[in-house]
């Protein structure tokens, strides 16, 4: 366990954790978007930006990725970061200024309004969707395509992609809601910001409705050496 | 010429003998024909030089007298191609595949010199016969990059004649690895791929990190614009880069090298390869490097040219496979980088300083430079001055000394008005601070940067709130995108100037650029984003009246901005010479007949300023 201070408080934390982890196990609120436990740390949308002094030095790190160490000083709130994460909020509240969860957080952050043109995005870029696809899911069927501002989440050449199983992960991980999905009749349809997919919905064999992708039900089969008609049923219809 | 030299050397002796024995096979006197064969030069068509050169001296049958050697780059890139005749270093410039029978049959076979081919010094009008004359090549220092003009890349032994090779005999059979470091700590190295920092340090650090294994790596992906001292370095000179890293990896204690190089760079990746394979036979790379049990091996990987790339995490991404973007920097690349391992990475022109300092000392070293930048660096010259090309001189010399002596000032009798250094991180430098001694901490000062030695000279005909639109564009580019202030803020940054520039500039415009800043600066991930408003700030600080003038009174000073420029016919002035008229490509001026001022549609004008430029007598007026 290491000792430090945040805001003046005194807190333990295990080594390793980072600021924003530690933060949190004490209740302390530090704005992040691009940050989720199970996922590594990506570092994108800096919100989550704290000073941190050590050795008598202070500077700006995104505590998502900064690890604690003994006697680091950290301040969550000062002037500096305040200015900085309004203006980084301006500059998101430009690129999606309909998108509800963006609204909020800026309006939480004490800014209502932005100086540039206002773009019409959702997707925010945290890459998030791309990272659960990666890590958890295992297929990695969606990626961050282009460079700088052209930037964009998407399958291989925006065409649909032979590995991605349907799961709706991304949708689900999304912070700003800009997947979306919706399962009509048979048929799952999944829109990414670029482009969309259609997946088969597999039929319960016992009360007939369609429950899961026919392709994410095949590859937990193989990924699990299960029966291959271990999903033939939905859940509720099993035994 | 001294065998083909293949066995691998198992001691220093044996490479001192074989040195001697390359030594005493070569008569200094013999003429041999030096032709650059540097990108700049074979642009030229330096290719065509050779083989006219070739051609000719086997037609004469001269073949056992005079030796003809295809170089690396000579710097004097503007007057390519370039060719010197030694031993008297006769300075050719600007030669043709058809000068070369009479360069053989006048100036090799007789000695005498062809006038027409000569540099003349356009300061004094006077022609200049030999290289070291030359005041471009005069006024320099050239320790790194000095042996370019004298060595084929491609020949190890050229490199061995210089002494080559002889600083690592001298790491390895003299000097603990602690000594190595301790040595380039006095000397005081400081990394020339843009930062400055101390190169002893990093490697102390990667020494003494924990890792199952510790890579070394030479950072050659040179992505400023203009800028292409790293490029001729590497295939000019590709020996003293390796040796460099041999001496670092012993040093730091690493294995594994490799040389990261853009794919753009096909001559600088072929040198390269050669090099290492002519090292690795001599026993100089591989296992048991001249017997003293130290094994080190180097590979060549290719990057795809992404300007993110030269930022150390980004390039050990794609040095990975990955995707070349960087990540945060806490625990530094120096503890944990490639493949987790401590990892040491510095650029061409760091490692190639490294035999300089083991062969001769820190103390001799150390007296060369300023305080705090000790040594020599490279820049590339370009944009409006004389000499375009790639100089080097001690650090701590001043602007002026380098524009006005070396560069031989600016073209057309322009006025002096800004540098660019530090490429497009860096910052303009105005004619005030031309006095700046040119190092590491006084650029900081001065708010721009050294970076890896970009200078690019600009005229009175400069905007310098265009020259911001156009780094910022060039950044915007080549932000990988994966951090917002980065991404976003430079796609901002890029509107608000084209509106300044086009005309719709507004108050609060300047402000809003100074936040952005602000924010860049502090939150970016990487240094591309913290870098990136340099060229926005120093604009401000040293030209603001011209962002004033554009948002104000839309009018842009230089007369640069399109949108804000117009062109009208002095009547009183014009004399209707029928000049412009010709000059114009839109056809918007009207001859209407002598002595009777032309006319100039507005309609049409497409403000090219061609017209401007060609009339003398100022009757064509730009507001």
């Amino acid at each position: 366990m290491v000792k430090l201070t945040i805001n003046g408080q005194k807190i333990q934390a295990e080594e390793g954790t980072t600021i924003l982890e530690a933060a949190g196990e004490n209740n302390i609120y530090i704005p992040s978007l691009c940050h989720h436990e199970e996922v590594t740390p990506y570092g994108a949308c800096r919100l989550c930006l704290v000073e941190v002094t050590k050795n008598g030095r202070e500077r700006l790190v995104a505590s998502c990725l900064y690890e604690v160490a003994e006697d680091l000083k950290v301040k969550t709130d000062s002037e500096r970061i305040a200015t900085n994460r309004k203006m980084l909020m301006e500059l998101l509240l430009a690129r999606c200024p309909n998108n509800k969860a963006v609204q909020d957080l800026a309006h939480k952050l004490g800014v209502e309004k932005t100086s540039f043109k206002l773009d019409d995005n959702d997707c925010m870029l945290c890459a998030l969707c791309v990272r659960v696809c990666q890590e958890i899911v295992g297929v990695s069927a969606i990626s961050l395509v282009n460079r700088g501002v052209d930037r964009a989440i998407a399958t291989p050449y925006f065409e649909s992609s032979s590995v991605c199983i349907g799961c709706g992960s991304c949708a689900y991980v999304c912070p700003v809601d800009a997947i979306k999905f919706e399962d009509v009749g048979s048929t799952r349809h999944i829109h990414w910001p670029n482009n969309d997919m259609e997946f088969k919905l597999k039929k319960c064999q016992k009360c007939g409705r369609y429950w899961a992708p026919q392709a994410q039900l095949d590859y937990i089969i193989k990924k699990a050496g299960l029966a291959p008609d271990a999903f033939d049923n939905c859940p509720d219809c099993r035994d | 010429m001294a065998k083909r030299s293949n066995n691998r050397l198992s001691s220093p002796q044996e490479l001192e003998a074989l040195r001697a024995s390359i030594i005493k096979s070569r008569d200094a006197q013999k003429p041999c024909i030096t032709v650059c064969g540097g990108t700049g030069c074979h642009s030229f068509g330096s290719e065509d030089v050779t083989g006219a050169f070739k051609k000719e001296i086997k037609r004469q049958n001269l073949g056992a007298k005079i030796d003809i050697k295809v170089t690396g780059c000579h710097g004097f890139c503007e007057k390519g191609p370039v060719v010197v005749i030694k031993p008297k270093n006769i300075f050719y410039q600007q030669v043709k595949a058809d000068d070369i029978p009479e360069i053989v049959a006048e100036t090799v076979v007789k000695g005498n010199i062809i006038d027409r081919l000569l540099y003349t010094d356009p300061a004094t009008g006077k022609k200049i016969t030999y290289e070291h004359e030359v005041p471009f090549y005069k006024e320099q220092e050239r320790l790194v990059f000095g042996s370019n003009g004298l060595i084929d890349p491609n020949v190890i032994e050229d490199y061995l004649a210089l002494g080559g090779y002889a600083a690592l005999a001298k790491a390895l059979s003299k000097m603990t690895p602690e000594a190595v470091i301790e040595e380039v700590k006095k000397a005081g190295l400081r990394g020339r791929g843009g930062g400055g920092f101390p190169a002893a340090t990093k490697w102390e650090t990667c020494r003494n990190a924990e890792g199952n294994t510790r890579y070394i790596i030479c950072n050659c992906d040179e992505g400023d614009p203009g800028a292409f001292m790293d490029r001729s370095l590497m295939e000019g000179n590709p020996h003293s880069v390796l040796e460099g890293m041999v001496i670092g990896a012993y040093a730091i204690g690493g294995h594994q090298g490799y040389i990261y190089v853009r794919n753009e760079y096909p001559l600088a990746v072929k040198n390269a390869r050669i090099a290492i394979e002519q090292a690795e036979k001599l026993g100089l790379l591989g296992k048991n490097i001249l017997g003293s049990g130290f094994d080190f091996s180097v590979k060549i990987s290719r990057g795809g040219g992404a300007f993110v790339c030269g930022e150390s995490t980004a390039l050990m991404a794609s040095l990975e496979g990955k995707v070349g973007e960087p990540r945060a920097k806490y625990v530094h690349t120096s503890e944990k980088g490639l493949w987790e391992q401590p990892t040491n990475l510095n650029n061409v022109e760091t490692w190639a300083n490294v035999p300089l300092i083991i062969k001769n000392g820190a103390d001799w070293y150390g007296k060369i430079g300023s305080e705090g930048s000790k040594g020599t660096k490279i820049f590339s010259l370009v944009g409006k001055i004389n000499n375009t090309g790639l100089i080097e001189v001690p650090m701590g010399v001043a602007l002026k000394d380098i524009i006005y002596g070396i560069g031989g000032g600016i073209p057309d009798g322009k006025k002096f008005k800004a540098v660019q250094t530090g490429g497009p991180s860096g910052g303009c430098i105005p004619e005030s601070l031309l006095n700046l001694p040119v190092d590491f901490d006084e650029l900081d000062k001065a708010g721009s940067m050294m970076g890896s030695g970009g200078m690019i000279i600009m005229d009175e005909n400069t905007c310098m709130v265009d020259i911001a639109k156009y780094f910022v564009n060039f950044l915007e580019g080549e932000s990988c995108g994966k951090c917002l202030p980065c991404r976003e803020g430079l796609k901002r940054m890029s509107q608000i100037l084209a509106d300044i520039t086009e005309g719709r500039g507004k108050e609060g415009d300047i402000e809003l650029l100074e936040r952005l800043s602000a924010i860049l600066i502090d939150t970016s991930l990487c240094a591309l984003g913290s870098t990136a408003p340099n060229p926005v700030l120093t604009t401000l600080r040293y030209f603001r009246d011209e962002y004033e003038a554009h948002i104000k009174d839309r009018r842009c000073p230089a007369g640069v901005c399109k949108e804000l420029v117009t062109y009208s016919i002095d009547e009183e002035k014009c004399p209707g010479c029928g000049l412009c008229v010709k000059a114009c490509p839109s056809e918007a001026i009207t001859d209407m007949g002598k002595k009777k001022p032309v006319v100039l549609d507005q309609e049409k004008c497409i403000k090219c300023g061609a017209c401007y430029d060609v009339c003398k007598l100022g009757a064509v007026i730009r507001k």
